[in-house]
């Protein structure tokens, strides 16, 4: 993929739009799986309406990052804030306790994730995947959250797929489905785990498209993807990750031109000329 | 040659025999419905449980599955009350074939909730589900595909294996047949009368097992080639093309 081929993609109007305070504060993450070191000491702060891209090498952690941040993955050391919560934890007297599984659950409803392989519930139709969060969960007014998540559909551009299921969608129909889902909690904070990288090449657009569509209308997204066309278009800032560091940290027309690392080099010139 | 029809077909329509079937049919049922109740138990504290919880689940389908019901039955219908734990012969049955099948469940149960995949969990942890709307909403009824076809295979094995019952008493099809086999020595008619009424028990539930695993092996959705309704127009069209007898 390269800057070139994703040019068509609408330039989001930076200037239009002032960062609110930081609603994602992540400060020396560690974390560990087994013998394997995966995040050593990461931190990073995302405020609130900011676009951040996070690129780098598969096993550089840049996912692990973004599961730590959800608790799809407990953390083994350092704090991670989002949303308002402080992730996995409870502050009692000054001390840390792990919370349990179902309280866990109640701070990841003001987060929204994406997965690569988009993860939709096979067995209920599109509409029902928006609306089964809000409704058993939320317990709020069937009628209503259904016509939000309608509203969502033509957000996402998908008004007439209401009663499909998920096998009927292709790929890029079926991400767009699971970005609706997510905004159906009305999250915070949506993170996307290389939401495109499951598909195939021709509909990687429909599915950047809705998420530029997002960022402009103040979302705070931390994504995680290859596709540098979108971070060039979308984010405010792009950080790289290398080795479970954050090795850079720039705005895109820095990171594109004048990078300080010298990872950011190798991972450019691998990433945008082959 | 000994063998009388006349005897033979006595004993199909005899009304103990008719008896017997049905305690056969609702022994099976209800033993198996709280095995299943007992399966999914066990399953889940087997896969998400403590240690303590882990290792109960474990024991008890390490337990069950290496003893003979046989054996199950006759400890608790026997050798219980020496504990002064007494149980009526019916409450001994449901127990011990419940007991025993739930721990072959538990294993099916559990590699049909490992047969969902790994992202559906992901999926529902991150829309905010705790652990138990998880299970209902998300995991279950996407295991129930995969639990089915082995469940009903199950059915069909204990609407057999209740007639072991019949040696602590139970009245089920088996005993019945011995009882008839004792009041007038026609051994050979008794027994072949239970067996073909086994026969025809097992058959009936395997039609029933084909009409559900047909619905439950389809993919998610509507299926557009044989959608129900598709079906029901058919046949619908089917019944106005035969002349109808004016009654």
């Amino acid at each position: 993929m390269t800057v070139e081929q994703d040019q068509e993609l609408p330039q989001r109007p930076l200037d239009t739009r002032t960062l609110g305070d930081p609603i994602v504060m992540i400060e020396n993450v560690q974390k560990s799986f087994g013998d394997n070191h995966v995040l050593k000491d990461v931190s990073l702060s995302v405020r609130k309406g900011e676009v951040v891209v996070i690129c780098g090498r598969s096993g550089s952690g840049k996912s692990t990052l973004l599961r730590c941040i959800d608790q799809l993955e407990s953390i083994d050391g350092g704090t991670i804030r989002a949303a308002g919560h402080l992730m996995g934890f409870r502050e009692a007297n000054g001390k840390r306790v792990a919370l349990r599984d179902s309280q866990i659950a109640k701070q990841q409803r003001d987060l929204g994730m994406v997965f690569q392989n988009f993860n939709l519930f096979p067995h209920v139709s599109v509409i029902e995947n928006i609306t089964m969060a809000p409704v058993r969960i939320l317990k709020r007014n069937v009628a209503e959250v259904r016509e939000e998540a309608r509203a969502l559909l033509r957000r996402v551009g998908l008004p007439d797929k209401e009663n499909a299921y998920p096998r009927q969608l292709s790929g890029g129909q079926q991400q767009r489905v699971a970005i609706a889902r997510a905004l159906a909690m009305k999250p915070q904070v949506m993170l996307f785990d290389e939401p495109t990288s499951a598909l195939d090449p021709e509909m990687i657009s429909e599915v950047l498209d809705v998420m530029v569509d997002l960022s402009t209308q103040g979302m705070t997204m931390i994504v995680v993807t290859h596709e540098m066309g979108f971070a060039r278009a979308a984010a405010d800032r792009i950080i790289l990750m290398h080795d479970g560091q954050v090795v850079e940290e720039a705005p895109p027309e820095k990171f594109f031109t004048n990078p300080e690392s010298e990872h950011t080099t190798l991972f450019l010139s691998k990433i945008l000329h082959h | 040659m000994n063998w009388s029809w006349e005897i033979f077909f006595s004993y199909v329509t005899n009304g103990l025999m008719l008896q017997g079937a049905w305690t056969t049919v609702w022994l099976s049922v209800i033993s198996m419905a709280l095995g299943l109740g007992l399966g999914v138990l066990a399953a889940m504290m087997k896969m998400y449980g403590n240690r303590t919880l882990r290792w109960t689940a474990e024991f008890y389908i390490w337990l069950f599955r290496g003893t003979p019901v046989l054996i199950q039955l006759v400890i608790i219908y026997t050798g219980l009350p020496q504990l002064g734990i007494r149980l009526t012969v019916i409450e001994s049955a449901i127990l011990g074939l419940a007991l025993n099948e739930g721990a072959y469940l538990a294993e099916i149960i559990r590699s049909g909730i490992m047969s969902v995949d790994k992202g559906q969990t992901d999926a529902s942890r991150a829309v905010g589900m705790t652990w138990r709307q998880r299970m209902w909403l998300v995991i279950l009824p996407q295991a129930t595909r995969t639990i089915i076809p082995p469940l009903g295979n199950q059915f069909n094995g204990m609407l057999k294996t209740t007639s072991l019952a019949s040696v602590i008493s139970m009245e089920e099809l088996m005993r019945m047949a011995q009882m008839l086999a004792q009041t007038q020595f026609r051994v050979l008619e008794a027994y072949t009368c239970a067996a073909l009424w086994y026969l025809i028990l097992v058959s009936i539930w395997s039609m029933i097992q084909v009409r559900i695993e047909a619905r439950y092996e389809k993919p998610f959705g509507p299926d557009e080639a044989v959608s129900f309704d598709a079906k029901k127009a058919r046949r619908a069209a089917f019944r106005k093309s035969k002349p109808v007898k004016e009654a």
